[in-house]
């Protein structure tokens, strides 16, 4: 389970929330939403132990993360706005390359059967640089099919794909879900999610859309 | 742990075998350098051979600098640091693979060529073996070192200058005992003992280096 109690950032001489407080439990998916600049990503970051929180801790499992930074990263996915791709690798080698950092043994025909449900088939072994940013995107997140981390945390997931694919990406969430794993994202559309619990919690102060 | 160490070196090997570019320029920038002082002094063998440690070792210097510059910095780019920083193992085993796999491509091929290199400066054999061999000992020394440089400048504007500032000082132990050794054993007093503090220096590095630059790692990635 992961609990945040009393989260403050202030960046340079900006506060960009204080006083945060919620838990995430198996089976639940968090839905962060929020004006742009409100400190979504910032919040991600504190989550992953990428950013310290100016105040307040962030528990896995009742122990704070920074003193077990590396079985916290064992049971974490991160995905953020960059997807982390290496440009000169092809969409197979950057899947095993990820994969392996993160510790699982991913066998080669594994990575390219992954790709292929992601919709990248005739694409696996071209560079990353040469696919389209959706496809990117797409080889980006054929780690969550492979991932056996309970938590995901996913900084907009949605950015730069197209009909098909967020309809796979929603069902891979609610598979994750279902299984009783937890995720936190943020994105400004809705999340259908038929099993498990939705929570939301709403950054900023301004309503959405006002400028 | 030894299977992200190996998966981090093979992966930076493979991306310079795909971006030779960027290694050439080193390798080149060395020769070049090393090439310009007998174009410029003439063809005094005897100031040549006094000359040429100090010259090989600068021109180390100097190109080991000029790659430092990349060694994070696409990582940092793309994300893939990020995901380093989150990967379950020990950021400074991620570290000391990148460095290696960085020595590898722009350290190696310095003391591979470094014979060739030494026939302009009419150096004996022996001496060129005791060159290769600080060069050895002393360039992934040089690497270890320029990493802490490149982590603390990571994402700094005008950071290629800040790295020569903040690592040069920390160089000049490193290239006064390589340069001491090839000269002690060129002049036949013996550079056992340069040697020996070369490869302490070597051994401080590999132990000390990786765990501060993956400490300033942190600190730039925030």
């Amino acid at each position: 389970m992961l609990e945040v109690v009393n989260l403050q950032c202030i960046r340079g001489d900006r506060c960009l929330f204080s006083g945060i407080g919620f838990t995430v439990g198996e089976g639940e998916l968090l839905h962060l939403y929020g004006h742009n600049g409100s400190g979504k990503t910032t919040l991600m970051r504190a989550l992953c132990g990428l950013i310290a929180p100016t105040e307040g801790e962030v528990r896995w499992n009742d122990e704070p993360i920074r003193r077990q930074r590396e079985e916290y990263a064992a049971e974490l996915l991160y995905l953020g706005h960059k997807n982390g791709l290496k440009d000169d690798l092809t969409g197979v080698e950057n899947l095993l390359v990820a994969c392996r950092l993160a510790g699982l043994s991913v066998p080669e025909d594994r990575a390219w059967e992954v790709l292929e449900q992601m919709g990248l088939r005739g694409h696996e072994d071209l560079p990353a640089r040469v696919l389209s940013q959706g496809q990117q995107k797409r080889v980006a997140l054929a780690r969550l099919l492979l991932s056996q981390a309970p938590l995901w945390i996913l900084d907009e997931p949605f950015v730069g794909l197209d009909v098909a694919a967020v309809a796979l990406l929603e069902k891979v969430l609610a598979e994750h879900v279902a299984r009783g794993g937890m995720v936190i994202l943020t994105t400004h559309q809705e999340v259908a999610l038929t099993t498990g619990k939705v929570k939301k919690l709403r950054l900023g102060w301004k309503e959405d859309g006002c400028v | 742990m030894f299977n992200a160490f190996r998966t981090i070196i093979m992966r930076d090997l493979l991306l310079a075998m795909r971006r030779r570019s960027d290694v050439l320029t080193t390798l080149f920038f060395f020769v070049i350098v090393v090439s310009l002082f007998p174009l410029g002094i003439g063809p005094e063998l005897n100031i040549l051979r006094l000359i040429a440690p100090g010259v090989f070792w600068v021109a180390a210097l100097l190109a080991s600098m000029l790659a430092l510059e990349k060694l994070f910095f696409v990582d940092y780019q793309d994300g893939a640091l990020e995901q380093m920083l989150l990967a379950p193992q020990p950021l400074s085993v991620l570290v000391l693979g990148k460095v290696l796999a960085h020595w590898l491509v722009t350290g190696l091929p310095l003391v591979l060529l470094s014979p060739l290199l030494g026939l302009q400066y009419d150096l004996s054999t022996a001496t060129i073996g005791t060159m290769m061999l600080t060069l050895l000992i002393g360039t992934p020394a040089l690497s270890l070192i320029g990493a802490i440089g490149a982590a603390l400048t990571l994402g700094l504007r005008g950071g290629g200058v800040l790295v020569s500032l903040l690592v040069l000082p920390l160089y000049i132990p490193v290239l006064i005992f390589g340069a001491g050794a090839v000269e002690a054993e060129a002049s036949g007093l013996g550079g056992a003992g340069h040697l020996s503090m070369l490869g302490a220096i070597l051994l401080l590095a590999a132990l000390a280096a990786p765990l501060a630059t993956a400490a300033a790692l942190r600190i730039s990635a925030e």
